[in-house]
């Protein structure tokens, strides 16, 4: 345990101190716990309790009107593994896999709006006349009730009148795409609508500091060295927003795992045939409509170990890739 | 050489402009088709064309105006009957050729139309549904999104006081006090940060359905009171003050919750302003966990209510934007106004967290 000088002048040597009874030890921290206490209570049993229990939970079978009984790893079983049906390999749980790809596909919209967030900085950033009503205009989706948008886009995307499938009707095609009532074009439309919310948002805010803080003189070093604007871009603009990507792209995958939630249940109740369910609207139907409390349970764990494992993932590479001032 | 650039100059700035112009115009017409979906009457809702202005057809003394090219005249006139030759309209203009009768074709006949901004819509979608009984009887036969209003407001209220009481009684103890386990257990608090949420929603339901407390206002309070979020971020922002003032009041024979309440608080008005409408907004915005744990209706909030709306007038899209309206509009009021502070707050919690 190193020290430093200054650290070692505030703290009193241990050694000389007589040691004080534990009853009198514990009064001179009265203080501290009395400020603690309240936030701790509710953390312990709002928050540390129930990820405890929700672990062993998913070891059980409860519908909350009868005893739980205890499964063992049963719940994982079901949800994780394939048996042999005859000559193939069929999933326990097929609807798990299949919602898992939903998700996974509904996340390829992140580099997008990534990307789309950061051409917002890179503009909103500009010193022009305007850019405050621009950024508050930008900014306006992320900002409107998750609900609200959702009935709104659920509108826009409606097959016979909404706004989109006129004007593809008015450009000349004959037969566009019906939306949200077919399964090849559900997703897509959730991403588009996606896009929609989160460029602009709160990720062009972070990326506007980072933009900020990158000093001048590094783009006038540049541009000594006949550096054009993507030049700038790409060897410093770039290499210095890769603290800021990288927390970005970390936020998005947490989230991107737990989404669609909203979405599905406004727009489409998860459908058709599923094509719209994610692993949280899986886990909600199962706990609080059909009171599989313990397999719901087992589904938020592995969910836990996904996005564990993918932020380990993220923060190993960015140990590579982003660079720090 | 600088007449070259500045020309250059110009036209970037341009090139600018007109990319803002067209990502800002799809930022806003999804809005902008809101609104007028909702001035609409139901009989233009579904129609295939893409109209922005709500319109409706001008009906006279006679009937429904039309109007139409006769012998290379403009005739305006009212719909009176059909024959087999077509539409029997009455000519209202031009005026020596008013009170004759003419017969048009029916393709050639063109409705008269005028700008007519529905506004019932608004009151429609109000006053659609009504709750029986709210808060202990107080309110009888109220209009849903009233009391969804009050709802949302009662609650979100509450949680944000809360939230920002106990963090930052907290945030002040792992900031500047010593005790035995305070940074192992700062270590937990951040690692219950990476947990999803959805983990600890279903043995909450269970704690709070076991004591009798779902379906209240408990339910939807007393979880969200609580966060590692606004602790860890009041905790950074706590450790950044400088240690000199506060020292000086211990000097001046302050107590720990007078240096608290007197030097710390005051310092902090930035982080708590961002604070208070991270949390204010997350809770008035929050949807999956009111669902789980309201099914009386007049305990729903806002986000609920709308989603409840929509199953009787699944199709009536014209309440349905209006309605969507009602419930957004508080909040764009509000961000509008102080939106220069709340990018602050955004940046302030995103950076230093």
């Amino acid at each position: 345990m190193l020290t430093t000088p200054t650290e070692r002048r505030r703290r009193p040597i241990q050694r000389c101190r007589p040691v004080s009874p534990p009853r009198r030890r514990w009064r001179r921290y009265l203080g501290s716990y009395a400020f603690l206490a309240p936030n701790f209570l509710g953390f312990l049993v709002f928050t540390l309790l129930p990820v405890a229990a929700a672990f062993v939970l998913s070891f059980t079978e409860w519908d909350i009107l009868n005893r739980p009984r205890f499964l063992g790893l049963h719940n994982f079983d079901q949800l994780l593994l394939f048996r042999r049906e005859g000559s193939r390999l069929v999933a326990n749980d097929p609807y798990f896999w299949k919602y898992l790809w939903n998700t996974v596909f509904l996340m390829f919209g992140i580099p997008l709006s990534v990307l789309g967030s950061l051409l917002c900085a890179l503009l909103l950033n500009q010193r022009l006349r305007g850019v405050v009503f621009f950024r508050t205009l930008f900014f306006l989706p992320a900002i409107c009730s998750a609900v609200a948008v959702t009935l709104l886009w659920k509108w826009i995307f409606q097959e016979d009148y909404g706004l989109l499938n006129t004007w593809l009707r008015d450009i000349g095609i004959a037969h566009p795409p019906r939306w949200l009532v077919t399964t090849a074009w559900a997703k897509p439309a959730f991403i588009i609508m996606t896009l929609w919310m989160t460029i602009g948002g709160y990720n062009c805010v972070l990326y506007l500091a980072g933009l900020q803080n990158i000093p001048t003189e590094l783009y006038e070093a540049a541009d000594m060295d006949g550096a054009n604007a993507w030049h700038k871009l790409r060897y410093v603009t770039w290499p210095l927003l890769s603290p800021t990507t990288f927390f970005i792209v970390t936020m998005a995958i947490i989230s991107g795992f737990q989404g669609g939630f909203i979405a599905a249940y406004m727009m489409t109740g998860g459908g058709p045939a599923g094509a719209t369910t994610t692993i949280m609207l899986y886990i909600y139907q199962n706990a609080f409509q059909w009171f599989q409390m313990g397999y719901a349970a087992a589904i938020a764990c592995v969910l836990f170990a996904l996005i564990f494992g993918f932020t380990l993932v993220n923060w190993r590479l960015s140990q590579r890739m982003v660079h720090y001032q | 050489m600088r007449h070259r650039v500045r020309r250059r100059d110009v036209a970037m700035t341009a090139l600018a402009y007109i990319v803002l112009c067209i990502i800002g115009l799809t930022m806003g017409m999804p809005l902008a088709w809101m609104i007028s979906t909702s001035l609409k009457d139901p009989a233009q809702v579904a129609v295939a064309s893409g109209k922005w202005v709500p319109i409706e057809q001008v009906v006279s003394r006679y009937g429904p105006e039309f109007a139409a090219r006769v012998s290379g005249r403009e005739i305006r006139g009212a719909e009176i009957g059909r024959s087999p030759q077509g539409m029997r309209l009455r000519v209202l203009a031009p005026a020596r050729l008013a009170g004759r009768t003419i017969t048009v074709p029916v393709d050639r006949a063109r409705p008269v139309e005028r700008v007519h901004l529905e506004w019932r819509n608004y009151v429609d979608a109000w006053k659609a549904i009504k709750v029986d009984s709210a808060f202990r009887g107080l309110l009888r036969n109220a209009d849903a999104f009233l009391v969804f209003y009050i709802n949302s407001i009662i609650v979100a209220v509450a949680v944000t006081l809360g939230q920002v009481a106990t963090s930052s009684l907290a945030a002040y103890a792992f900031a500047r006090l010593r005790f035995p386990g305070r940074d192992k257990l700062f270590l937990g608090y951040l690692a219950t940060l990476m947990v999803p949420g959805v983990i600890t929603m279903i043995p909450v339901y269970i704690l709070l359905s076991r004591l009798h407390l779902t379906d209240t206002y408990w339910a939807l309070i007393l979880p969200a009171m609580f966060s590692a979020y606004g602790t860890f971020m009041l905790r950074q922002f706590f450790l950044s003050l400088p240690r000199e003032l506060e020292d000086a009041a211990l000097i001046d024979g302050a107590s720990l919750f007078g240096i608290y309440w007197n030097v710390i608080m005051p310092l902090s008005k930035p982080a708590l302003a961002a604070l208070t409408t991270f949390v204010f907004l997350h809770s008035w915005n929050d949807f999956m966990w009111p669902l789980i744990v309201i099914d009386s209706l007049n305990l729903k909030t806002l986000p609920i209510g709308l989603a409840h709306f929509q199953g009787p007038y699944l199709t009536e899209w014209n309440l349905l934007m209006a309605a969507s309206v009602i419930v957004m509009v508080p909040v764009l009021i509000v961000f509008i106004a102080g939106q220069r502070y709340f990018v602050r707050g955004i940046i302030l919690s995103g950076l230093k967290a």
